[in-house]
């Protein structure tokens, strides 16, 4: 195996966003099974440095295939076409304009200390995102458009942050 | 007669060869020492029976030092010399010891970590904490019969970097080799899941002397995962103390305390914290130094109400790291109880309110973490043969980061991720013709540096002079397994390379570990070149034993060629050893390093490879499962 391989061929997977996550859990311990620091513990230093090495290689390919935004990213990133998350922030006025509307929701909820509807903020927002990773699995893998693809990454960028907002604003509600 | 025992391929040349290894539970009120002996974990006791050794140093004006029990029994007459508690000054400045007043120690302020002057001179808390670990260092090789092969030692899941690297400083200043820093409440769960062969997502709840932690594990076969861990390094028993102790000075109007008064009163805050447990009310009396007389009675309501707001924080820490897991309460299969705190009524009330169910208290909460502890370290040297094992996944409990403009945090490495894990970020020059950067690494959740602790401040300097924003500075974050972090900054655009590698500064350097080591065996009139002579052997025993045990299970990896030159370097080493210049030892160990290093990078190559197949071998059974559907 090839130090450099990347994440797919290291957990065995094929290059696709639709993946079998039950096969990465399984690829995932059987590789840390044998790479694992805690095998190394009593070795010597050469090898406990490569135990290191290849373990957080492991970790981090598992982290990267384990979430749909993440992976999404990674199969723009290997197909050469980055997400450009820096220069490319330009998004259409509509869509700006939507995410205004649901931080205004937030807000509002958040000061009127609306747990019931901050929920169901959550919920919405929920089956939204879910809607467009199911729309991101038919542009990876049936026909792919990484252009599209692309674009539909940096919409879920701002939603999985929104997302983020609206737990921190009932974390913070909850300790009041 | 005697028959020749031929050990199994793969397995060790010497499989009835058990090595002695320990787990050690350093705690804040008490810390314990077990092992594995014959299959089963026992906690080892001192000479009276006792498993409990209570973490309290005593220095004496002579320069000797007591430990434990006959520590703790003078800790009211002598409580300026007598070091209690020293866990909540591991790692810690003097601006972040909460209780100042009410602690009777001579604190000096020092660079990275508070210092304690006594009468023997001023103690580091690492120093301290290694008294103890000494201490139960000797306890193990008197009972077990030979030195350790090494030990693991438990911390608090919420330890930061600073107060890790304080412990495993700790850790060689008693001459112990640290096979691994393993968090508490993941310990407990080894000792618990193996147990009882459980399998599901589980919360351990542990409450400590001082300190709290939360963890959520999915436990399968063979394998703990930390899906998530949360807490307060700065809460626990002591804290409830705390409450009573100023209970009784408001209700008894007492005038400025004396430290000898301040630990009495401490002393019988706790006994009615523990009469608690078992009764409805407990009686408080005391004759202080100046004649006054303390007699109160602690109802369990008064109890209750004072320390409704602690009962309440650790309750907040389980709700977000049950959101960090993405889990609710009702997820959770069973809630383990660790650590004396936790036989608090309230405690055990509070949490069984939460989750919905009764809390699981089968095993004894002082000795559980000590127990996984020694479980782990006998895996960890090697004693356990493959499959009959299993795998831990732990994660870094706070947020790794760097100071960028304007004093604001760009978090690197996110709380929770499992270790080992590496993060790089790129930086750039802020001004034309910059040829140093300034990098600076802190931990915890907040925006501002300000809120964060900072862990290490270094430059990197030699940038070649470009334009600003030209220079291409890549900064590397590696945790390893222990949870320790180092830092590695470079430049990236030229072919001149400025890095450097950091060990956070609130540390001990490897020198000054050296001379500390030096000086306490100078001072216990110990041959300091023996000693240090008798490491250099064994470690070199330690790599002579590591390299024939993979040649055994992977020699074919080998040319006959390369066989016969580790061999050679494998006798050159033994034959040093055997010597008494631990230069040249250091050198032939560095020998036989430099002549297995492409072995070692086969053998993981084999491990990797042998993780695929087991996945054919899957594959195959799918296949002909289906063909004969």
């Amino acid at each position: 195996m090839d130090f450099n391989a990347d994440h797919f061929t290291l957990m065995g997977l094929p290059r696709v966003f639709r993946i079998d996550s039950a096969a990465l859990d399984k690829r995932y311990r059987e590789l840390q099974a044998e790479v694992h620091p805690d095998r190394f513990a009593h070795a010597g230093d050469t090898e406990k440095r490569l135990s290191l090495q290849w373990a957080t290689k492991v970790n981090e390919a598992y982290q990267t295939l384990k979430k749909p935004l993440p992976r999404a990213k990674y199969l723009l990133h290997v197909a050469g076409h980055d997400v450009g998350a820096e220069n490319n922030t330009a998004m259409p006025a509509d869509f700006l304009m939507e995410q205004m509307e649901w931080r205004e929701g937030v807000a509002e909820a958040r000061s009127a200390g609306n747990h019931h509807e901050l929920e169901h903020l959550h919920h919405r927002l929920g089956e939204q995102m879910r809607g467009a990773y199911d729309e991101l699995g038919d542009l990876f893998d049936n026909a792919p458009d990484y252009a599209t693809a692309a674009d539909r990454v940096r919409r879920l960028m701002f939603l999985e942050k929104l997302l983020h907002e609206i737990d921190d604003a009932i974390v913070a509600l909850e300790e009041e | 007669m005697a028959l020749l025992q031929i050990a199994e391929p793969g397995e060790s040349a010497a499989p009835h060869e058990h090595k002695l290894a320990v787990g050690i539970d350093l705690g804040t009120t008490n810390s314990l020492v077990a092992t594995v002996r014959s299959g089963l974990t026992v906690v080892l006791n001192d000479e009276l029976g006792r498993p409990l050794l209570p973490s309290v140093v005593r220095y004496g004006k002579a320069g000797n030092v007591e430990v434990g029990y006959e520590a703790q029994r003078q800790q009211s007459l002598d409580a300026r010399n007598t070091i209690v508690s020293v866990k909540r000054f591991m790692g810690r400045g003097k601006a972040d010891i909460a209780n100042l007043e009410a602690i009777p120690y001579d604190f000096v302020e020092a660079p990275g970590m508070v210092r304690l002057r006594t009468d023997a001179g001023e103690k580091s808390p690492v120093e301290v904490s290694s008294e103890i670990l000494k201490a139960l260092r000797a306890r193990a090789e008197a009972s077990l019969g030979g030195d350790l092969v090494g030990a693991v030692i438990t911390v608090p899941a919420y330890f930061d970097d600073a107060q890790r690297q304080a412990t495993k400083d700790a850790a060689k200043l008693a001459g112990l080799n640290v096979l691994r820093l393993l968090n508490e409440p993941t310990a407990a769960a080894i000792a618990y899941g193996l147990d009882n062969g459980s399998e599901g997502v589980y919360a351990v709840y542990d409450l400590g002397g001082g300190t709290f932690d939360i963890s959520i594990l999915h436990l399968s076969k063979g394998v703990f995962e930390v899906l998530a861990t949360g807490g307060d390094s700065a809460l626990g028993g002591d804290d409830f103390d705390h409450r009573i102790y100023c209970w009784i000075l408001q209700e008894s109007k007492l005038s400025p305390l004396s430290s000898g008064d301040a630990r009495l009163l401490l002393t019988r805050a706790r006994e009615a914290k523990e009469y608690l447990t078992f009764h409805g009310e407990a009686p408080i009396s005391a004759r202080l130094s100046t004649g006054e007389m303390v007699d109160l009675t602690l109802t369990t309501q008064i109890f209750n109400d004072i320390t409704q707001t602690l009962t309440m924080k650790t309750l907040q820490a389980v709700k977000k790291a049950l959101r960090d897991a993405g889990m609710t309460a009702s997820d959770i299969k069973g809630v383990v109880m660790v650590g004396g705190a936790t036989r608090m009524p309230q405690i055990q009330r509070a949490v069984g309110e939460f989750f919905r169910r009764e809390p699981l208290n089968n095993l004894d909460p002082d000795k559980v973490v000590a127990i996984g502890a020694a479980m782990q370290a006998n895996l960890l040297a090697g004693n356990r043969a493959a499959g009959d094992d299993w795998l831990l996944l732990d994660v870094i409990p706070l947020s790794l980061g760097l100071e960028t403009m304007g004093g604001l945090v760009e978090k690197v490495i996110p709380r929770n991720s499992t270790i080992p894990a590496a993060r790089a970020q790129e930086f750039t020059t802020f001004k034309d013709g910059q040829t140093a950067m300034a990098v600076h690494v802190v931990q915890g959740e907040r925006e501002l540096v300000s809120d964060c602790r900072s862990l290490a401040r270094f430059e990197l300097r030699g940038i070649p002079p470009m334009v600003a924003g030209a220079a291409r500075i890549r900064v590397t974050f590696q945790v390893d397994a222990d949870g320790l972090l180092s830092v590695a900054a470079r430049e990236q655009t030229t072919g001149v390379e400025a890095s450097i590698t950091v060990k956070p500064s609130y540390g001990l350097s490897d020198d000054e570990v050296a001379s500390m080591l030096k000086d306490s065996m100078e001072h216990a009139k110990d041959d300091a070149f023996r000693r240090a002579l008798k490491e250099a052997q064994v470690e070199a025993e330690r790599l002579i034993e590591a390299v024939r045990a993979a040649l055994l299970s992977d020699g074919e990896l080998l040319s006959p060629e390369e066989k016969a030159r580790v061999e050679a370097a494998i006798t050159r080493l033994h034959s040093t050893a055997l010597g008494e210049n631990r230069r040249h030892i250091t050198l032939a160990m560095d020998d036989l390093e430099a002549e297995t290093k492409d072995f070692a990078a086969r053998r993981m190559d084999k491990s990797i490879r042998r993780a695929f197949a087991g996945k054919t071998v899957d594959e195959i059974e799918q296949t002909t499962k289906e063909n004969q559907a």
